[in-house]
C-alpha cells in the first residue's frame, strides 16, 4: 500500500466518520482561516503554498498549488512563496549551528 | 418474427462526463433556467482563424472552412433592423477573416447597434487587416480581447508561440488610436481565460494585477478584464482528456456551483447565430450543436425575439462551466465570488 495516494485529498472528509464533532470544528476554523480578511485570499494562499512545503505535505502542496493559481498568483509568486518557506527552513537547521559551537566551545580550551 | 432496428444516435459533438445533472442541480436551489429578453444577438460568422488556441471551444483554426456567407450576414442585418436589436456581438474565429465581416460592422452600426467584435488582436498582422485599429475606431466598435496572462510564457501556452508580443504590438496600436483611454469613448476590454484546468481568480482582483503590469512593463492601457472559465467542450475537452485532468475538472466545476450565477447567466439575455443562419442558447451550445428549443423557430431568418423572449434553455453538462465560483459568461464574471 502506497503511503500517499493522490485520490485520497479528496477524501479528506472520511476523517470525519469518526468524532464527527472535531473534525466539523476544524474544517469550519480552516474554512474561516481561508476567507478575505485583513489578508487577502491571494496572500493566503501563497502562505499556504509556503506553509506545505516547509511541512513537505503532498496533499497541501497539490490543494495549496491550485488554491494559488485560483487566486490570481503566477509561477514566479508561488516560487518566490517557496524559496521563502525553504530559506526559513535552512536558516532554522544552520542558527542551530551556534548550538554546536556552543558545545564545542564548552569543553575546549 | 420480430425485427429489432438499431437504435440512431443524433451526431451529438462530446460533452464533458459528469455524474450531475445540470437541470437537477438547478432544481434543488428552485431555479428554472428561462430567458428573459433578447436584447443581443451574438453572431459567429465563422470558424476561420489565424491562431488555434489550446482552449478554443470553437475548434477554430486556420484549417477550418466554415465562414458565414454575404446572404446570411443580410438575414442578420435584417433581423437587427427589424427587432431593433441593441447589440450586436461579432466572434469566430477571427471574425475579421470573413469577407463580409466590414460590411456587418457598418451596416448594425448605421442601425444604430452596439457592436462589439471579439479581436483576436494578432489577425492585424494578416494581409488587408493591418487598419483594423481605424476601422474600429471610425464605427465605434467595442474591442474585447483575450489575453490570458501579462507575462509571455502563460499566453504563448494557451495561444501560441510569439502571440504574446505580437499581441503587444496590437494593443500598442489600439491605444495609439484612442482604445483603452478615459474619455476617448473607444473601449477596449480584455479577456483571462486561466491557461489551465483551473478556475478563474477573483475578477475585480486580476483585473487590477493586469493593469497595474501591463502599464509597468508594456505601457498599455484598456478598460475593463473578463474572467472567463475554459468552457470543458471540444479542443479544451481534449487537453482535458489527453492531460488526465476531465474527472477532476468537472468535479471542481460541479462542486463550485454558485446558485447566485443563474439571473447573469448570458443564455438569459443573447441568442447565438452560427455561421449558416442556425440559431443556439450560446455560442458553446452552437460548437455542440444544441439547437434552441424545437418548438421555436431555429434560423435568422425566422427570428423573432417576441417568442424567444422567456423561451427554455437548452442545457447539458458544459453549463456547469457557467455557473461555477463567479460564474462566467461573455461579459465576465456573473457573481461575486463565493
Amino acid at each position: 500500500m502506497a503511503y500517499y495516494v493522490e485520490d485520497d485529498l479528496d477524501r479528506f472528509s472520511d476523517i470525519g466518520k469518526y468524532r464527527a464533532d472535531l473534525f466539523e470544528k476544524f474544517m469550519a476554523w480552516y474554512q474561516a482561516c481561508q476567507e478575505e480578511g485583513a489578508l487577502s485570499r491571494r496572500e493566503k494562499a501563497l502562505i499556504g503554498l509556503a506553509v506545505a512545503h516547509a511541512l513537505q505535505c503532498p496533499y497541501c502542496i497539490d490543494a495549496f498549488s491550485q488554491s494559488c493559481l485560483e487566486a490570481g498568483s503566477n509561477m514566479e509568486q508561488m516560487t518566490e512563496a517557496i524559496h521563502v518557506a525553504s530559506a526559513i527552513r535552512g536558516g532554522a537547521a544552520l542558527i542551530h549551528g551556534i548550538q554546536a559551537h556552543n558545545s564545542v566551545k564548552k569543553v575546549s580550551m | 418474427m420480430s425485427t429489432v432496428l438499431p437504435v440512431i444516435q443524433p451526431d451529438l459533438k462530446t460533452q464533458p462526463y459528469t455524474d450531475v445533472d445540470f437541470n437537477d442541480k438547478l432544481a434543488a436551489h428552485g431555479i428554472e433556467l428561462r430567458a428573459t429578453t433578447v436584447d443581443t444577438l451574438q453572431v459567429n460568422v465563422g470558424k476561420l482563424c489565424n491562431q488555434a488556441c489550446k482552449h478554443c471551444h470553437v475548434d477554430a483554426s486556420p484549417k477550418r472552412t466554415e465562414i458565414m456567407t454575404r446572404e446570411t450576414v443580410e438575414a442578420v442585418i435584417a433581423a437587427a433592423r427589424r427587432f431593433r436589436i441593441q447589440t450586436l456581438d461579432i466572434t469566430g474565429g477571427a471574425p475579421e477573416l470573413n469577407p463580409s465581416f466590414r460590411y456587418l460592422v457598418t451596416e448594425a452600426r448605421a442601425l444604430g447597434a452596439h457592436v462589439s467584435v471579439r479581436h483576436n488582436l494578432t489577425v492585424v498582422f494578416e494581409m488587408g487587416e493591418e487598419d483594423l485599429p481605424e476601422f474600429f475606431r471610425d464605427h465605434a466598435v467595442e474591442v474585447i480581447s483575450s489575453l490570458p496572462y501579462f507575462l509571455e510564457e502563460q499566453t504563448d501556452a494557451q495561444r501560441g508561440h510569439g502571440v504574446f508580443q505580437k499581441s503587444l504590438i496590437a494593443l500598442r496600436r489600439l491605444n495609439a488610436v484612442g482604445y483603452g483611454s478615459e474619455g476617448s469613448g473607444l473601449t477596449l476590454d480584455l479577456v483571462y481565460n486561466p491557461v489551465g484546468a483551473f478556475l478563474p481568480p477573483p475578477q475585480s482582483s486580476i483585473e487590477a494585477d493586469f493593469k497595474r503590469e501591463l502599464i509597468n512593463r508594456y505601457g498599455i492601457v484598456f478598460n475593463h478584464l473578463y474572467t472567463i472559465t475554459n468552457m470543458p467542450i471540444e479542443r479544451f475537452l481534449d487537453y482535458l482528456r489527453r492531460s488526465g485532468n476531465e474527472e477532476r475538472y468537472m468535479r471542481k466545476l460541479v462542486e463550485a456551483f454558485n446558485p447566485a450565477t443563474a439571473d447573469g447567466l448570458m443564455c438569459r439575455n443573447l441568442v447565438s447565430v452560427d455561421w449558416t443562419g442556425r440559431l443556439y442558447d450560446c455560442d458553446f451550445n452552437q460548437m455542440l450543436e444544441l439547437g434552441i428549443a424545437p418548438e421555436l423557430p431555429q434560423t435568422i431568418a425566422e427570428f423573432d425575439p417576441e417568442s424567444f423572449a422567456h423561451r427554455r434553455i437548452v442545457t447539458g453538462s458544459h453549463c456547469f462551466g457557467c455557473t461555477a465560483g463567479a460564474g462566467s459568461s461573455c461579459g465576465g464574471a456573473v457573481a461575486v465570488n463565493s
